[in-house]
This record gives C-alpha cells, sequence and structure tokens, in this order.
C-alpha cells in the first residue's frame, strides 16, 4: 500500500464526514477541552503575580520568571527531568512495540497470557510498593548509576503504559492486509516495515506520549531511587509545598507548557508539509 | 528518528561529562527537608572552602529511613529530626562525628551538649529547632489562643474550619499533650481516650494535611491549623492577623539535626560543613532564612530585624517546650491503630 | 547451545520487555511478597519469620486492648477504594468515548495535534493542576463566587473535599489513558462499515451502537484497565481533593511503609491489591473469549 492510496483514503473521509460524524460531539470535545485546560489557564495567570502567592493575586510582575531563571536547583532539576522521560520513553516504545508485535504476530511463541501478565505487572502494582522494592533490589545488587538508575525504572513501569495502545492498534488492524502483502511475496520483514508499522504509527505514537507523560511526572518512584545529584522536578515540587508554592514553580511550569506547545505546532508544521 | 538519536546521544554526553566533574573537585552531597537550607550560607561555605557543594531534599524522616537502610546513598550529610536521632543510631546508619573534639564545640547551647537523643553529640549537632503547636486567625476568634481546646473543643466561630496535620505522630502526640497523657503511651484506656478525642474533633475538621497548610491559611479556607513554627511567620506575612499559638498545656517541639551517614564518600568535608555551622554567625544566616531557632550561642546577634521581633521565634515567657518521642514498638502500633481507626 | 540460540531467536521479540520487567520489577515484588508473611520490624522492613498476621487483619482486629474483634474497618477502605475507582471508569469512559471519537474522525493532521493538544496539560506537574483545581472548587473558588456573583446562591456550596471532588481529580488525571488507546483503536475505522450499517437504515446512534462500540472494545478494555489501575493506588487526590478525611487503599498502603512502619502489612494490602487486578484481567480474559474480544490471548 502506497502513501498516495492512503492520501486517497483521507480525502475520502475528509469529504463524507457527515456520515461518521454524530451530533453534539464536536461541542463535547469543546467543552472537554476547557475542562483540560482550565486549571492550566489559572497556573499560567498566577505565574504573572507579584506576591509570592500562588493562589492569592496580588498585581501583575514578571519577577517570577527571572527568579526561576536564576535559581540553579530548579534548572538542575527540570533538566533530570527531561534526561529521564526521554530515554525512558525511547526505550520502553521500543520495547513494548517489539513486545506487542511478537504476542500478537508470532504464533510460535507459548504462554502468551503469561508474557502479557508480565508486562503490564507494573501497572498492578502500587506505586509506594515499586518504589520501596525498587530501592530494596538495586542496593541489594549494588547498582549505582546515578541517574541511571530512575531511568531503568521508569523504562520499567513506561512499558504497559507504550504496550496498551499499540496492542489496541494491532488488534483493531485489518489482518488480512499482510496475509495480503505475504501472498504478493513480500517476506516478513517487508511486511512489517511496508504494512504493518505504518498502520501501527498511531498506537506507537499515543504511545510514546502515554509513557513520556508518566515519566516526566513521577514522584514516589523517583524519590526512592534516586541517588545523590539527582534531583527531579517533581521531587522538587513537592517538597515547596509545605511552606506554599510559589508563583517559581507557576512559571517554570509556563515555560515547559510552551516548549511543550512549540514541539505540538512543529510536528503538526512538519506533518502538513509531508 | 534522527532528532531522538541525537537527543539520546547529547543525554549520554551530559551524563558523562557530569560524572567526570564528580571526580575533579571537592564535593560536599547534602541531603536535606525541602526549602530548609539557606542559598547565602551554601554560597559563603562553597566560598571560605572551595568544596562544590549539591543539595538534594527529601519529604520525611521515613523516606531518609529507608534511602539510608537500603545503603544506597552517596550523601554526605542528612538531617534527620530528633526522634529519629536514636532510631537511626541503633540501625547504624550514621558515623561518628565526635562533635565535642571538633572546632566551634564550645559554641554549642548546653541544651543540646546534653539532649536525650545523643547526649555528648557524638552523633549529632543541633541544625533547627522549632514548634508544632497551630496558627490561628484571630479575626476569626477574638479570646485567647494560646490553648489546645480551641483544636480539640472548637467554639462554634471556629467549627468546621480546622485544619490538622496528616501525620499520625504529630497530631497523636498532640492530643496527648492536650490530655496530659505521656507521650508514646502504651497504655490502651489512656489511647482510647486520644481516639476519642480525636473522633469527636474529626466533626469539625476540614481537612488533614500537611501540604499547601500556608494557601489555606491565608484564602481563609480554614481558620485555625497545625502548623510549624517557621511556616507560621511566612503565613503571617501575608496575612497580619495569623497568629501562632503556644498552648499552656505544652508546646510540642522538634530539632533537626546534622549527621553523617554510613558510607559518606566526603566525611571530611561534611565535618568541614558542621563545623561552619557552629560558628554564630552561620547559624544565624540560617535562622534568619528558614525562621527557625538554632543550638548556637550568640548567634541572636546577628539575626535579622524580622527574626529578632518576630513572636513565632520568642514565645511568651514560662512556655513549656515538650521534645516528641520516639516511641517503642508498641507505642507505634498503638499510634497506628488508633490513627487508621480514626480515618477509616 | 543450538537450542538456546532457537529459543532466543524465537523469543526476540518480546525478549527485551520480559527481561526488563522481570528482572528489575518482578525480583523485587517477590522480596516483597515474602515481606507480607513476615514479622513487622518498628524500624522498616521486616523481620525473619512467618506469619497469617495480615489475612486476620483485613476482618478482624486487635482493638487498644488486643482484644480480637471482627471490625469492618479495613473492609470499608477497600469498598471505597473500588468504588471510587469504578465511577472514575464510568465517567472516564463517558468523557473520553466522544472526545475519542471525534478526534478519530477529522483528518490526519488534525488528529495528531489533537492528540497531543491533550497530552499537554501532563507536561505539567500533578500536584500544581490539582492545585489548580483547589482554586476553582474551594468556598472562595472560582466556581463559588460566580455563583455567587450571579446572584444563583448566597452562601458557597461545599464542592472541595467531598468525594465528587476525588472523582473530578481522578478523572481529570487518568482521562487521556482512556482517550488514547479508544483512538488508536478507532482511528482507522473502516468508512464502508458505518455506510453499510447507515444503509442497512440504522440512525447515527444504531451505527455507533453495533459498528463503532464493538470495533473500540479493545480500545475501551485497555482504556478502562489504564484507569481503573492507577486509580486504586492513587493518593494524591483523595489527599488533596477529598481532605483525607477516610483513607483509600493507595493511602493505606502508604502509611504502612511510611509512619506505621509495618512493611509486611503493606507489602500484604500490596499482594491484594495485585490479586484483584489479575483477577479481574482473568474474568475479561475468559468473556473475551466467548466473545471474540480478546485482551489477553
Amino acid at each position: 500500500m502506497s502513501n498516495s492510496k492512503i492520501l486517497q483514503a483521507d480525502i475520502k473521509i475528509s469529504k463524507s464526514k457527515d456520515i461518521r460524524s454524530l451530533p453534539g460531539f464536536s461541542w463535547f470535545t469543546l467543552s472537554f477541552f476547557i475542562y483540560l485546560y482550565l486549571p492550566l489557564m489559572i497556573l499560567v495567570f498566577f505565574s504573572f503575580n507579584s506576591s509570592s502567592s500562588a493562589t492569592v493575586w496580588e498585581g501583575f510582575s514578571i519577577d517570577w520568571y527571572f527568579k526561576a531563571f536564576a535559581n540553579d536547583d530548579i534548572q538542575r532539576a527540570t533538566k533530570n527531568s527531561l534526561i529521564i522521560a526521554v530515554v525512558s520513553t525511547f526505550f520502553a516504545t521500543i520495547f513494548a512495540t517489539m513486545a506487542a508485535l511478537a504476542l500478537s504476530r508470532n504464533r510460535k511463541i507459548k504462554h502468551k497470557p503469561m508474557f502479557m501478565g508480565l508486562i503490564i505487572l507494573p501497572l498492578m502494582v502500587p506505586e509506594i510498593v515499586t518504589a520501596v522494592a525498587t530501592l530494596t533490589f538495586f542496593s541489594t545488587i549494588g547498582l549505582s548509576l546515578g541517574i541511571g538508575n530512575i531511568i531503568i525504572a521508569h523504562t520499567v513501569f513506561c512499558i504497559p503504559f507504550a504496550y496498551m495502545p499499540i496492542r489496541a492498534r494491532l488488534q483493531s488492524m485489518d489482518k488480512n492486509l499482510e496475509v495480503a502483502a505475504q501472498d504478493l511475496y513480500a517476506n516478513k520483514w517487508e511486511t512489517l516495515r511496508l504494512i504493518t508499522l505504518p498502520i501501527l504509527v498511531p498506537g506507537i505514537f499515543s504511545g510514546a506520549m502515554l509513557a513520556f507523560i508518566i515519566s516526566i511526572d513521577d514522584f514516589i518512584i523517583t524519590l526512592m531511587v534516586a541517588e545523590a545529584g539527582s534531583n527531579t522536578l517533581p521531587i522538587y515540587i513537592y517538597g515547596l509545598v509545605r511552606k506554599g508554592i510559589t508563583p517559581e514553580i507557576n512559571a517554570i511550569s509556563t515555560i515547559l507548557l510552551i516548549i511543550s506547545i512549540m514541539f505540538v505546532t512543529l510536528s503538526y508544521w512538519i506533518g502538513k508539509k509531508r | 528518528m534522527k532528532n531522538i538519536i541525537t537527543l539520546i546521544g547529547a543525554s549520554a554526553l551530559a551524563l558523562s561529562a557530569g560524572m567526570t566533574s564528580a571526580i575533579a573537585e571537592e564535593e560536599l552531597f547534602i541531603y536535606n527537608w525541602t526549602d530548609y537550607t539557606s542559598p547565602d550560607l551554601i554560597k559563603k561555605f562553597e566560598k571560605e572552602t572551595g568544596i562544590a557543594v549539591t543539595l538534594d531534599t527529601f519529604d520525611s524522616n521515613e523516606t531518609l529511613l529507608a534511602k539510608l537502610k537500603s545503603g544506597a546513598t552517596g550523601y554526605d550529610i542528612v538531617v534527620p529530626s530528633h526522634n529519629f536521632v536514636e532510631l537511626f543510631i541503633k540501625e547504624d546508619l550514621l558515623q561518628e562525628i565526635n562533635a565535642s573534639k571538633l572546632s566551634g564545640y564550645e559554641n554549642l547551647s548546653d541544651d543540646f551538649k546534653n539532649s536525650f537523643w545523643d547526649t555528648g553529640n557524638t552523633y549529632t549537632i543541633p541544625w533547627m529547632q522549632g514548634a508544632t503547636s497551630f496558627t490561628i486567625d484571630t479575626d476569626a476568634y477574638k479570646g485567647d489562643i494560646h490553648t489546645f481546646d480551641l483544636l480539640f473543643n472548637p467554639p462554634k466561630e471556629l467549627q468546621g474550619k480546622i485544619g490538622m496535620f496528616k501525620s499520625a505522630n504529630d497530631v497523636i502526640s498532640t492530643a496527648q499533650i492536650a490530655l496530659g497523657i505521656p507521650l508514646c503511651s502504651e497504655n490502651p484506656t489512656e489511647m482510647t481516650k486520644v481516639l476519642e478525642l480525636l473522633k469527636k474533633q474529626k466533626e469539625h475538621v476540614k481537612i488533614y494535611s500537611s501540604d499547601g497548610i500556608l494557601e489555606r491559611l491565608v484564602s481563609g479556607d480554614v481558620a485555625v491549623h497545625q502548623n510549624w513554627s517557621g511556616y507560621s511567620i511566612r503565613a503571617r506575612e501575608k496575612k497580619a492577623s495569623l497568629a501562632y499559638a503556644f498552648p499552656k498545656e505544652g508546646v510540642p517541639s522538634f530539632s533537626d539535626n546534622l549527621a553523617v551517614p554510613q558510607g559518606a564518600k566526603n566525611y571530611d568535608n561534611a565535618i568541614k560543613f558542621i563545623e561552619f555551622m557552629m560558628q554564630p554567625e552561620n547559624a544565624a544566616i540560617q535562622s534568619n532564612f528558614a525562621g527557625y531557632a538554632n543550638g548556637v550561642k550568640g548567634s541572636a546577634k546577628f539575626f535579622n530585624d524580622a527574626m529578632r521581633n518576630s513572636p513565632e521565634v520568642n514565645p511568651p515567657e514560662g512556655t513549656n517546650f515538650i521534645f516528641t518521642k520516639a516511641c517503642s514498638e508498641k507505642g507505634i502500633k498503638l499510634e497506628a491503630k488508633v490513627w487508621e481507626s480514626l480515618l477509616q | 547451545m543450538k537450542k538456546l540460540f532457537n529459543i532466543i531467536d524465537q523469543y526476540k521479540g518480546v525478549l527485551p520487555s520480559a527481561l526488563m520487567v522481570g528482572i528489575f520489577m518482578l525480583i523485587p515484588i517477590l522480596i516483597i511478597v515474602v515481606y507480607s508473611f513476615m514479622i513487622p520490624n518498628p524500624n522498616g522492613g521486616g523481620r525473619t519469620g512467618f506469619s497469617f498476621d495480615f489475612f486476620q487483619k483485613l476482618f478482624f482486629c486487635r482493638d487498644l486492648f488486643d482484644n480480637l474483634v471482627f471490625s469492618t474497618g479495613y473492609l470499608k477502605i477497600f469498598f471505597r477504594s473500588m468504588w471510587i475507582s469504578i465511577i472514575a471508569v464510568i465517567v472516564s469512559l463517558l468523557v473520553g468515548f466522544p472526545v475519542a471519537y471525534y478526534i478519530a474522525t477529522q483528518n490526519a493532521d488534525r488528529r495528531n495535534f489533537l492528540v497531543l493538544l491533550i497530552t499537554i496539560p501532563f507536561w505539567t506537574n500533578l500536584l500544581i493542576r490539582t492545585y489548580s483545581w483547589i482554586l476553582v472548587l474551594r468556598d472562595t473558588g472560582l466556581v463559588n463566587s460566580m455563583l455567587i456573583s450571579s446572584g444563583i446562591i448566597n452562601e458557597p456550596i461545599t464542592l472541595l473535599y467531598t468525594e465528587g471532588a476525588i472523582i473530578l481529580g481522578l478523572v481529570y488525571t487518568y482521562v487521556p489513558f482512556m482517550i488514547l488507546p479508544i483512538y488508536a483503536s478507532l482511528e482507522r475505522l473502516d468508512i464502508r462499515l458505518i455506510e453499510a450499517s447507515r444503509d442497512l437504515y440504522t440512525t447515527h446512534w444504531g451505527a455507533l451502537r453495533y459498528v463503532v462500540i464493538p470495533l473500540a472494545m479493545p480500545g475501551i478494555i485497555a482504556g478502562s484497565i489504564l484507569v481503573f489501575i492507577p486509580s486504586i493506588g492513587a493518593f494524591i487526590a483523595p489527599e488533596l481533593l477529598g481532605g483525607g478525611k477516610n483513607l483509600m487503599l493507595g493511602s493505606l498502603v502508604q502509611l504502612q511503609f511510611s509512619s506505621g512502619r509495618n512493611w509486611p502489612f503493606g507489602s500484604a494490602l500490596a499482594v491484594i491489591i495485585m490479586a484483584i487486578v489479575l483477577i479481574a484481567l482473568l474474568i475479561q480474559a475468559r468473556n473475551s473469549r466467548k466473545n471474540g474480544t480478546e485482551i489477553v490471548h
């Protein structure tokens, strides 16, 4: 199947949208996005507060942005968080894709429920238990890789989050396409590269996104597993709630938000160009 | 795809760069409660000694305990609270520092040379001390604020506007002091009284949480909240009607301490930091930042005005401070039972 | 040796994940399971020894005088958590499905854009977002002040520190885990199926009921699991939005590993949570084998 064919399908879909779209769904989606973004608007609003409270408005100022940029601890923590999230997402998504393909396409593999259970195991265990268990285990085997310890722990619990959407995608995929390709003498790898993977892309994309947001927001496991010098942003923020969150945190969150919006716009733009 | 690979390459580079720099210069890794270390203090220490300080943070004594017990640390200085120090020593998690032989020891106040948790300062020196009673909005309640009755038998205007710590030990110790029962009581009859008191109080409690106390007080969401004395200062600075209570029944207090964990890689630098902290001027810098008293004599003359005049640091004459205790196994079990039955 | 290579070759797809999870998750968890049979050490950790204490603890408890009495305390916590998590799943599904369907019916550019738009808020720390909800919900918050100033109510209504607030927080936190899998399974929904169903004189809703929902089933199931499990263990929403007055399972486990310092009981609770999830998955697998929508092969 070529790209142009997919494109044709798209055009056809967009022309005949009336058949698939349901009344009220677009309004519903719009209100959903308002619900999703309401807390963020408040957050951005208070990053411009002139007083040191993130909840009581006292006037406009951009001081907190300068303070956030001058705060070494915040910068170090943000850098650590981003590195950990990117690397763990990368590995977790690759592993999850391989596993999803193997478990739904490779007939030679036995005991599939067992493997499936193993892969989603990290989901089933309460975080604090994983945290304590992993810490105990790491110190028993003497694993000490600094930030690497956190990356390993994050990769493990990101795997099921990446796996689920990819698997859902594979299940709703028309297996006849692959059979047809093989009928046309495509070998296993060609089928994978030319048919399965391209169709799988939305699943992989969703999975990677889930893994990323899970990693960048993790607190308990990271707190336990972290070694000296590897504070992450969530650890920093959780500590601050004792004294009350200052707009400095809102400022750094706003900056992260802008980065993510830039990232989204960029990928939208690239996608459109292609 | 290519971008991702570049990113990973870059982060690997950043990682290895971080590792090499760790070997190159003198370092000190401090593990302290969040927002509890004066940045000016660290800068001064770095300037005087040339040691590069890395500061990481934790949220509870239990976290610190779990981490030290696992043996995986890399920290040179840790800051356990007084009621955990004995436990840390018993579990062999701390190294001897023999503070009495260090320079500046003569500056420590006598109370802390003979503390019940580390007599003779073999393992620790005091860092900061404060109280854990409560902050109250004097606009909402006009009477005498220095009594635990306001928490446990609240007058009408405070009912449903009470915030409590989310910590078994803090809440139960407070109830014990209010009832005049010994701390860490192992007597079931006494603990039943504690449970009854807390259950009756629960109807009037709005929230059990140790986080975000400042916001709730300042926004008027609660009118009275269990609080640390240092954080009460910050709340008062936002809303002048907030005051800190020193209840006549006794004021629960804490003292946090500097210690060197087993396996510290930079023991000598840790000792340098401990000696540094026994200098009055340095202790005062830290107090000015955090709003807590320190255990170093002569530091008061370096306090700034805010610190010198703050009612939170200068309690009324004759206030009875009670250091909370580390309970025995039986005490902890009873505490946990009371706490779980309260919240189930 | 050759046989070993064959096995590795045969299982190579699933091997990286299995090894990662097996070594860094399964082994630590087995250690924890062992803990659940040990006697608590008040300093954290467990002591050697063997006890079934925890089992008893679920239905009976020793009162302060150490007498064994029947107690539903832990069961209450347990059912409260289950109940709240199930509601959170249902609300997430009701909210998430229309959104996922809407996104799936857009053209490719817009689809990717909207998916990214859903993930953006999650770049912001959960605690911070939860705090924003406090600002919206509290007595002096956005909702109440708007209602009061518009004259609809005179006294603020209590929104914060209720079970409703907990559910709102849980849905807010986990709804992307519902939307993304459903979206992934609907994204290439074959238009001809709907055309065919419309030709058979079904309405919009008929097509939805008989064509779209069955197709979305793998996504709905995956999404429900992804929302349900973390909801059971969640403790930020219950603590901050619920007021922490009544324990949930997540907070109870947390308590055992922190100030309760009873690792064995905490481990036992964890084992029970794992068992519930496992049973739920097995029942689902059995049903799906009948219906043909499998999640576990």
